[in-house]
């Protein structure tokens, strides 16, 4: 059996689709680190989107609904972390943890509300893993074609949202808010844009994101809502932000890199090419992150206001 | 001066008479009527009024402290007046947010910077009034806007580069730009000087009178005698919150504007006179070079000796390798070439605390993150560093608390710290008596070699006096001093030498009384290289 049987198109396929919850997601952080909110709550924002994206796709039978109502669940979600960190000014790491351990708490309990039992959902009765189209012409591309153009909504999203948000950060006014607000936010309040709403809308668009991630795990790639079902994807979001550099087009290559290390283990395991035992197959997406981060955080730089708290004027009390 | 508060309510332009006589002569733009700002444990505004003309250069002179940026802050509406009025063009306006002053004409160039490092110029300037088409900026057009106004007012920069590639004196401008861009008839300046050279200022001065011939109206803050003299008609004094002068310059001498300022006679000058011959040098420093990681140099084969009883000034512009001066002295940064010798003895591969056993003190720049822990009790910072050795332990290791407290009290009369008690946390004092913490601390210990890095920074006139003269003692009883300093009056008024450090290099040495503050200022720019100039003549 040779190594390079792995190396198929096959593997490409699944490196984009384990991925793709890790982009969406390290997307968000990155708009909202580069408004200067540390976000480390893209676990429980995800777990919460996958959830209402479940349940909204169940009752309703429409998954685009249950796409929808993830997304905005997630980004109603953010905004506990919004008020909490620019707000009340609680430090963002002690927000974004208790976030994500508030939402296994919050999902547990919406388990047993609405399904009777923790656990995994009752199946959907259509998921969007249906709907997987071929671009025409693009697809016919070898290799690449089938990788990227031909799959499922949420993923096709994924890639149009790497392309806009680069392109929102750098030529749109709210993008130019948004890299000042990380910069030097008291320059912006001073030039007469509020830092706060600035900071909001930023938290609000990573809550977005993450949302959109978590209806991906339970609704496209998945036919149901399982508790814990992220698994540490928000975390691994966060490293492919940072080793990202804190930019749209960073974060997508390393998801990438980090789907291609989780599609590698699972061929790994399935196919025991090496004789050791599975455990160590399974570490290793994990293992590659904190190799990647080690090795690439040291080179970029994070917004120089990044986690610091903005307060214009100390004096209530 | 205004009495407060003599008017009725203000509601609108027909009550009231003088106002409306004085806008009819066209003259005053904008006034304040006894604003005051009480902060938490500072009442920093005490009801004060002034009074800015159209189209006059108008200087607010004080102390750091004396409530200045305040003021200024309320009348750009980031803060909020506790009471007191604001008139702009006769009509009484209350601003929520600094883009309503904006909107109402007024521009401010903060005493720390508002620029985005990362950001360009063009994107620096017309961040917050972008233009735009659906919420996508139009960089050309932008890019057009700041080249027209630049030229309008002969304010040259490259609207490309990145602000962290540009000299302070450059990122001023883009800062008037930036106000200019936003249409302001009313420019305040908060202390624009403070961070410039004598030529930089110069220039600064050009621009301002300028822009006064175009009909805008300035506002510059300082605490410089020379400057309000310089470029202001009138000017207004606070001290400690109040109002406590104003006047036409013509009138007025410096003396009066110092007095008027700190509320005493203020010695201008310290005593400098040495003692005698020059000894032998006991602290150098050679060939000494540190890299950035990137490779280029912070300091680049510096060479430097200070004998006993004499203060040697190391004079630059900020970040041109004075920190990594003082962190390579002192064991905190790893040096790649060079040596550093105390009486004889290499140093450069000793830990900073054998360092500081071989007779070295250090005052680090910034006093709160490298000076204290401000936590920590006065006593305890005292004694920190000494805190595990005889008398301040006892054999078996426990720390004799009554002997640091004694010891405390007694450098706290020593060295005049103003305080309740030696117990409490050095993160209650103010500034100066911070400083003086620390001068305790450092100078209590004899040492043969004092590195002094910016040790009056942000202090008040009284301050600065007292730790002037503290230094000058060290001097007296023979310590070798190295004084690094922002501040050229600073470095002229206690070295005997003065290096310029430019770039990670000591490009000149100069007698300082056979030089000029604008000398000194041509070299920290880079304005003449190495050896090009004939020795003082
Ligand atoms: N945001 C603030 N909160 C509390 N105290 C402040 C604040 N800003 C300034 N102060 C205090 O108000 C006083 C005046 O400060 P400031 O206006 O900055 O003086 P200046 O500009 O004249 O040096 C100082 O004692 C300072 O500590
Ligand atoms: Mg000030």
């Amino acid at each position: 059996m040779s190594f390079l049987m792995f190396l198929n198109t096959d593997l490409l396929v699944a490196t984009v689709r384990l991925s793709t919850p890790i982009t969406l997601a390290a997307l968000g952080a990155t708009v909202c680190e580069r408004a200067g909110v540390v976000n480390i709550a893209m676990e429980g924002i995800m777990i919460i989107g996958a959830f209402f994206a479940a349940v909204t796709a169940f009752y309703t039978g429409n998954p685009w609904l249950g796409l929808a109502s993830g997304v905005l669940a997630g980004g109603i979600y953010s905004l506990i972390h919004a008020a909490a960190a620019i707000s009340l000014h609680l430090d963002h790491v002690v927000s974004g943890a208790v976030l994500n351990i508030l939402a296994f708490g919050i999902t547990r309990y919406l388990m047993v509300l609405f399904f009777g039992h923790p656990g995994t959902s009752d199946a959907i009765p259509s998921f969007l893993g249906d709907y997987q189209f071929a671009v025409p012409l693009l697809s016919k591309i070898p290799v690449l074609g089938p990788v990227f153009f031909n799959q499922t909504p949420i993923i096709y999203i994924s890639f149009i949202l790497v392309i806009f948000l680069a392109w929102f950060l750098k030529h749109t006014r709210t993008g130019l808010h948004i890299r000042a607000a990380g910069e030097h936010p008291l320059a912006l309040e001073t030039i007469g844009v509020s830092v706060y709403k600035i900071k909001y809308l930023a938290v609000f668009i990573s809550g977005l994101a993450s949302g959109l991630a978590g209806a991906y795990l339970s609704i496209e790639n998945n036919v149901s809502f399982t508790e814990g079902m992220t698994n540490g994807k928000g975390f691994i979001a966060l490293a492919a932000m940072i080793s990202g550099g804190w930019s749209a087009a960073g974060s997508f290559l390393s998801a990438l890199f980090f789907g291609f290390a989780d599609a590698l283990q699972i061929r790994f395991q399935v196919f025991r090419i090496f004789h050791v035992p599975e455990e160590l197959f399974i570490i290793f997406p994990y293992a590659a992150t904190i190799i990647a981060v080690a090795g690439f955080v040291r080179r970029s730089r994070p917004p120089k206001a990044d986690g610091v708290d903005f307060i214009i004027e100390k004096e209530n009390e | 001066m205004i009495e407060c508060c003599p008017y009725p309510p203000y509601e609108g332009n027909e009550k009231r008479g003088i106002m409306e006589e004085a806008l009819e002569t066209g003259r005053p733009i904008l006034e304040t009527r006894c604003i005051t700002k009480q902060f938490p444990r500072v009442l920093a505004n005490d009801e004060i009024s002034i009074l800015l003309n159209k189209g006059e250069i108008l200087s607010i002179l004080g102390e750091n402290g004396a409530g200045k940026s305040t003021l200024m802050n309320i009348l750009y509406g980031l803060y909020r007046p506790t009471s007191g009025e604001i008139i702009l063009k006769g009509k009484e306006i209350s601003f929520s947010s600094p883009r309503d002053a904006i909107r109402a004409g007024l521009g401010m160039v903060h005493q720390h910077f508002m620029l985005v490092e990362t950001l360009t110029v063009t994107e620096n300037i017309i961040l917050g009034s972008e233009p735009s088409k659906g919420g996508v900026i139009d960089y050309q057009l932008a890019k057009k806007q700041v080249l027209e106004i630049s030229e309008l007012y002969g304010l040259h920069v490259d609207p490309d580069e990145k602000i962290e590639n540009l000299s302070v004196g450059l990122q001023q401008r883009v800062e008037i730009l930036k106000a200019l861009y936003r249409h302001a008839e009313i420019l305040i300046l908060d202390e624009p000087t403070a961070v410039l050279t004598p030529q930089e200022v110069e220039e600064l001065f050009r621009v301002i009178r300028a822009l006064r011939d175009k009909g805008v109206s300035i506002i510059i803050i300082t605490h410089k005698l020379e400057e309000v003299m310089a470029i202001s008609e009138r000017v207004y004094i606070l001290r400690r919150g109040k109002l406590s002068g104003e006047g036409d310059i013509k009138d007025l001498t410096k003396e009066e504007l110092a007095n008027m300022m700190v509320g005493r006679d203020v010695v201008l000058r310290v005593d400098k006179k040495g003692n005698g011959k020059k000894k032998e040098a006991v602290f150098f420093i050679e060939d000494l070079s540190v890299l950035k990681k990137g490779g280029n140099a912070l300091l680049d084969s510096v060479k430097l000796d200070v004998s006993p009883g004499e203060i040697v000034g190391i004079a630059g512009v900020d970040g041109n390798g004075q920190s990594e001066l003082s962190q390579a002295v002192m064991g905190l940064v790893k040096i790649d070439k060079g040596s550093i010798r105390l009486n004889g003895k290499e140093i450069s591969t000793l830990s900073t605390r054998e360092r500081i056993d071989e007779g070295i003190s250090f005052v680090p720049s910034d006093r709160q993150r490298d000076g204290l822990v401000l936590e920590m009790s006065i006593s305890d910072n005292i004694i920190i560093g000494r805190h595990d050795r005889k008398p301040f332990v006892r054999s078996a290791g426990r720390i004799n608390h009554r002997e640091i407290r004694k010891y405390a009290e007694k450098l706290a009369v020593d060295f005049d710290i103003r305080t309740p008690s030696v117990s409490v946390s050095a993160a209650s004092l103010s500034g100066g008596n911070q400083q003086k913490v620390i001068l305790a601390r450092e100078f209590s210990r004899s040492p043969v070699f004092l590195l002094l890095n910016q040790p009056t920074r942000g202090l008040d006139v009284g301050a600065i006096e007292y730790i002037h003269s503290r230094i000058m003692e060290m001097k007296q009883k023979g310590a070798a001093i190295l004084l690094v300093s922002l501040e050229l009056e600073e470095i002229f008024a206690l070295s005997d030498r003065i290096l310029v450090i430019y770039e990670g290099q000591i490009v000149r040495e100069l007698k300082t009384n056979e030089t000029t503050d604008y000398e000194v200022g041509l070299y920290m720019t880079g304005g003449r290289k190495k050896g090009s100039l004939n020795d003082g003549k």
